[in-house]
């Protein structure tokens, strides 16, 4: 499975990250995205004609939506991670798949017109990325309530990946998380989780690595 | 804070590779310029007012100033090394002083915990003794004799090794880091920060390379610096106060910290202060 891959794209990231913890193993072929704009280039766009990235190849199937590409991951790999046969997990799952795309335009266009230069209203961006977070923030408390942990389910399904890198790449846009408490502790289990990877302005957290060993002699 | 000591300095303003006739609007120290290219492919800067500013074009970058630059831009002996290859990492922009970034590129010890099995790892925490020194012949601060256990060195280094350091500031807000080559133990790789002050507490950073690394594709080794900056930014962003402080009065610093400080006095004694906080508050 080859994955069209950019080490600072939080899309590219959810499959990154959708891998590592289903155990699957993907052959990365890096894009020059900045400053190159190779996601622009013909071979690519041959690929996949809205010329985004990430971009799945697996045999015949290509993949260019990266929800398409977690879905894909989990039923090869680990079902637990899609919905169950509940309606109404089966729908929040959904819900929570289409909301990541919300993420995506919002946080993630301020995020590359912060950061990256591209351009954009970025007012209008923020704003619709905090917009997004507070629903985001009250869809975590409500499933709190119901002693749920993930968005869908008392379980991390692919939908939490999906919504989860723009997330915690919010200030990388200029967007604070500060306001989220659940949001902040979502994440936290999330970063938790066997097999969790990170990437750049998204840290592991340290605390739950063993204690580093102190050699003695030392002064 | 006065721009009045630093205008006068070269500054990266774009790649040269990508220069566009129709021209990049940016800024430079508060003044929106233009960055373009004529009919012959030679780069231009228009300042806010219309008028030519200097220009030259070296190490990937066009480089350009507000003032009249008194003195060439610093060089890069490796720079012209056959051999090397050149490494256009591109901009990232940042929310911090200029000074602030260049600060960050000069520091070891935060690599175990940002860097993180990278260019650093638990429990490889210890920044050895190293010597500082402002050259007052070429006018540049010096760090030497840098030491650090770092996980993967470089793109094309195997497995862990102890990595030797010297940096280099020949500029208030330019770096050069010369660091132990993996694949030539006789040369050093050559990393440099090159920072556009935007405003005093905005910048774009313009990191670029010159390897030897014959192995490695170009988009690889543009991913790997841009990972290493990348975990530097969100840090950067967050630290307070925005401005780089150069009074003494706040900070602690500890042995580890020495080529901040000396980077800071530096600064200080040349009036290099566009971005720095002279009084703290």
């Amino acid at each position: 499975m080859k994955l069209y891959d950019y080490i600072l794209s939080p899309s590219c990231y959810k499959v990154r990250l959708m891998a590592a913890l289903t155990g699957v193993k993907l052959d990365l072929q890096p894009v020059d995205f900045h400053p190159g704009l190779e996601h622009r280039g013909p071979e690519l766009l041959a690929l996949n004609p809205a010329g985004s990235i990430p971009i799945l190849k697996d045999g015949d199937l290509i993949l260019t939506e990266s929800s398409a590409i977690l879905v894909y991951l989990a039923a090869k790999a680990a079902a637990e991670w899609l919905a169950g046969d509940k309606p109404e997990e089966a729908a929040r799952v959904q819900q929570w798949l289409s909301f990541s795309g919300r993420l995506t335009t919002s946080l993630g266009g301020a995020r590359l017109h912060e950061m990256l230069l591209r351009p954009g209203d970025i007012d209008a961006l923020q704003a619709q990325g905090i917009s997004a977070l507070r629903e985001l923030e009250a869809g975590l408390v409500e499933q709190s309530l119901r002693g749920r942990r993930f968005v869908a389910a008392d379980r991390p399904t692919v939908a939490d990946i999906a919504c989860f890198p723009y997330v915690a790449l919010a200030p990388d846009g200029g967007v604070s998380l500060d306001p989220y408490p659940a949001i902040r502790l979502w994440s936290r289990a999330l970063r938790s989780l066997d097999g969790f990877i990170e990437m750049p302005g998204i840290h592991r957290l340290h605390e739950l690595k063993p204690e580093p060993l102190i050699e003695t002699g030392e002064a | 804070m006065t721009a009045q000591a630093m205008i006068d300095e070269w500054y990266p303003v774009g790649l040269f590779s990508q220069l566009q006739p129709a021209g990049r609007q940016t800024a430079l120290m508060g003044e929106p310029i233009v960055v373009s290219s004529d009919a012959d492919g030679n780069a231009t800067v228009t300042g806010g007012n219309g008028r030519s500013l200097p220009v030259l074009v070296r190490y990937g970058h066009v480089w350009s100033s507000l003032g009249q630059p008194k003195k060439a831009l610093f060089p890069i002996p490796e720079a012209d090394q056959p051999g090397r290859r050149f490494v256009d990492v591109g901009a990232v922009r940042v929310r911090c002083s200029p000074l602030r970034a260049v600060e960050n590129f000069l520091d070891i010890a935060h690599f175990p915990f940002v860097h993180t099995d990278i260019l650093g790892a638990e429990p490889h925490t210890e920044v050895q003794n190293y010597k500082v020194e402002i050259r007052e012949d070429v006018d540049e601060v010096w760090a030497t004799q840098v030491k650090f256990y770092q996980p993967q060195a470089a793109k094309s280094a195997a497995g862990g090794i102890t990595t030797e350091y010297m940096y280099r500031v020949p500029a208030p807000t330019c770096s050069v880091l010369y660091k132990t080559c993996p694949p030539r133990p006789s040369e050093w790789d050559v990393i440099t920060l090159f920072v556009q002050p935007l405003a005093e507490d905005l910048c774009d950073v313009w990191p670029w390379m010159a390897l030897f690394d014959d192995d490695t594709s170009m988009t690889d080794l543009i991913h790997f610096q841009q990972t290493i900056f990348l975990q530097d930014r969100s840090i950067l962003e967050n630290q307070i106060p925005r401005l780089l402080p150069l009074d003494p009065g706040m900070e602690i610093p500890t042995r580890a910290d020495l080529t901040s400080i000396a980077y800071r006095r530096w600064l200080k004694r040349r009036n290099y202060t566009y971005g720095a906080q002279l009084v703290a508050q």
